[in-house]
């Protein structure tokens, strides 16, 4: 059935929540508030921060924030007149755009860094991104060099954990000078404890769509998940959102609710959504009664759902197994065949959406050759092209065609799938 | 129900078909779609209408599609253009295996099987390779769109095109002009290079014959030799290609007629 108080409450929670964070942004810009470090979302080490009492500030999820309040486009062009390219991504640039127009946001004013925490160095527009930052503010930039998986087992090597903790401790030298207070180790237990949690939690959730109906979408609201499990995590409050969510997503699923009136399609989605039309991209999906049932992009700030949890006992090697290997940012291109084939497989879909961004050359190159693997493997697999930040490269006429093509065809092979097999039985 | 129509409302041009209980094409009809597409739908059908002597209570069910096919109002369901080429390709050519379009604004690639499409790919935010490039090809060199084709196949050193993109063809339709090339020559390289882009696009979902060739660059002969030289297979094509995606959409209206009646 379906419920027109779809996440009502927790949507409500969840605003409360982030309405409370953002003030604390403010705060901070204000000068009345924690000290901010930038850090990017890839197998984000917040927990180290909370030790510190330092406030995360994520220039990505402003990033799409301005974009989904449909903000974007000028701090776009401001950059692109200060030289910035057509070709540069458009996160940066709307980050970079709203840094000069007086951080200020529909959301919050972004207070100055006073740390600018570049832990994925995998991407190299991003590491240029903080360095462009570090000028800008004057503020110390601090990259975290974080290997990319590349043995076979999928397993980070135990000479990558070392080197990474090595510079965890560094890391820690450069917070304590900043912050003018040593580690407070039982702070930073008390963060890894609650994330620890909260990953269970978010695991449970991501397993709890493998019920037909799915009781949520897991790409359109997964991804509006992020927010608490990125700026949150690690805190009380964030626990407690999850500990609602599971609630809530588990009472649906025994009740046999999902987030449309049917469950016809059941796919699985890589890639960003396009942040400036996500609720015309979502109503794409949802006039074929299509529910994700799974999504890589919900994975980038964490893997959770594959049996990883933070371990209060060994704090920072569990922030380096994070950072190496428990996001998908970090993870090689066979694990990302590996996870959608899981997902595939365990969640019960039956076709693959992939939506690769013209932002993200790194994440969106090879998605022609994963539309051949998976066609190869006879999983109809559509791959449709935007951008997550750049409302100028969406075309809604070209893109619903596609989706409205695909989701027809996938409609006609059922039907005549299902008439030969009366007929087999005739 | 006797008759059913398809109405696709296509970026360029909006074409309408109407078909009997057999398939057969009894009327057809194409105008410039311009900027009331509604309105364009409906002209289209009435003079596909107007053309046979029928009235609309003649017509018992009718499907839209191409870009407008949300705005054929009076449409009783919508479906892709790409489902609809796979649809009257299939009708027309039984053994379509792979469907080439090229349209005004589009270039796609459809691999069916029995009329059912089981892969495609489009271009995409780019109009190279497409009717348009072929349009401003003609333009720059104040020909006809319907000329350049026929004038192409008496190209015997056809230029090497440095681009695809339809902006920038103009200035290197030029230059080969100011260095002396030959008109067919130049059109040569023009159709030569559409054909290696779209069977690069094409290859994406595989290219199995039978190939039909559907769109209004179908018409075009040139093009349409260019690409059986380069695929080494002869094409099919006949003198309705251009209208496939409506046909394909009047097929459907008859199934669905049909269905519907059977269910009433």
């Amino acid at each position: 059935m379906h419920d027109a108080t779809y996440q009502g409450r927790l949507h409500y929670l969840q605003k409360q929540l982030m309405a409370d964070y953002y003030a604390e942004l403010t705060a901070s810009a204000e000068g009345n508030g924690a000290p901010a470090a930038y850090l990017l979302i890839g197998g984000n080490p917040v927990e180290l921060l909370r030790a510190f009492d330092m406030l995360p500030v994520y220039p990505e999820v402003n990033a799409l924030q301005l974009a989904v309040k449909k903000n974007s486009l000028g701090h776009i062009q401001s950059a692109e007149d200060m030289g910035y390219s057509t070709d540069n991504c458009a996160y940066v640039k709307a980050d970079i755009g709203m840094y000069f127009a007086g951080r200020k946001t529909p959301f919050a004013t972004i207070p100055e860094p006073s740390l600018l925490l570049c832990n994925y160095v995998g991407c190299n527009v991003y590491l240029h991104w903080f360095d462009h930052l570090a000028e800008y503010t004057k503020k110390p930039a601090f990259h975290l060099d974080v290997p990319f998986i590349r043995t076979a087992s999928g397993r980070p090597t135990r000479e990558d954990i070392d080197y990474v903790m090595r510079q965890l401790h560094q890391l820690i030298a450069t917070c304590e000078e900043i912050t003018g207070k040593r580690l407070d180790e039982d702070k930073l237990r008390r963060a890894i404890e609650l994330s620890s949690e909260t990953g269970k939690l978010w695991s449970e959730i991501k397993h709890l769509t493998k019920h037909r109906p799915a009781p949520y979408d897991a790409y359109f609201d997964s991804v509006t998940m992020m927010a608490p499990l990125y700026c949150l995590r690690g805190t009380e409050g964030g626990l407690e959102f999850f500990r609602e969510a599971r609630d809530e997503y588990a009472r649906r699923a025994a009740a046999g609710q999902g987030p449309l009136p049917r469950e016809d399609v059941r796919y699985v989605i890589e890639g960003p959504p396009p942040w400036p039309y996500l609720r015309v991209f979502r109503d794409m999906f949802a006039r074929w009664n299509a529910v994700a049932v799974a999504s890589t992009y919900s994975t980038v700030g964490g893997l959770w759902e594959f049996g990883f949890a933070h371990d209060p006992d060994h704090p920072l090697e569990s922030i380096a197994e994070h950072l190496l290997s428990w996001n998908l940012t970090n993870r090689n291109f066979l694990q990302r065949y590996d996870q959608i084939e899981r997902y595939l497989d365990e969640w019960n879909a039956e076709a693959l959406v992939i939506h690769s961004v013209k932002s993200c050359r790194l994440f969106s190159a090879g998605q022609g050759d994963m539309r051949e693997y998976f066609t190869k493997r006879n999983i109809p697999t559509l791959l449709v092209e935007s951008d997550l930040e750049d409302p100028r490269y969406f075309s809604e006429a070209q893109m619903r065609t596609r989706i409205d093509a695909f989701f027809e065809s996938l409609a006609h092979r059922k039907l005549t799938a299902s008439a030969s097999a009366s007929g087999d039985k005739a | 129900m006797k008759f059913a129509a398809g109405v696709d409302v296509g970026s360029t041009q909006t074409k309408c078909v109407i078909v009997d209980r057999d398939g057969q094409i009894v009327a057809r009809s194409l105008i410039e779609t311009g900027a009331y597409v509604t309105r364009a739908a409906e002209r289209a059908f009435d003079e596909a209408l107007a053309s046979s002597g029928m009235s609309r209570d003649d017509v018992g069910c009718v499907v839209g599609t191409g870009y407008g096919r949300f705005r054929v109002t009076f449409g009783d369901l919508q479906i892709t253009e790409i489902s609809c080429h796979a649809k009257g390709a299939c009708s027309l050519f039984p053994g379509t295996r792979t469907v080439i379009d090229i349209g005004g604004q589009d270039a796609k690639g459809i691999k069916v099987l029995d009329g059912e499409v089981l892969d495609f790919v489009m271009n995409d935010k780019c109009a190279a390779g497409t009717g348009r490039f072929l349009a401003t090809a003609a333009e720059a060199l104040s020909m006809s769109l319907g000329d350049i084709g026929e004038l192409s196949l008496q190209a015997r050193n056809p230029v090497r095109l440095s681009t695809v993109c339809t902006v920038f063809v103009e200035s290197d339709i030029m230059s080969y002009l100011a260095q002396g090339k030959k008109l067919p020559d130049i059109l040569g390289g023009i159709h030569s290079a559409i054909a290696a882009r779209t069977i690069a696009l094409v290859r994406r979902v595989g290219l199995e014959p039978e190939i039909t060739f559907t769109g209004g660059v179908s018409l075009n002969v040139g093009m349409v030799h260019a690409l059986e030289e380069r695929l080494g297979v002869p094409l099919n094509v006949c003198a309705d290609s251009h209208y496939m995606g409506a046909i394909g959409a009047a097929v459907f209206a008859m199934e669905h007629g049909l269905a519907r009646a059977q269910e009433a």
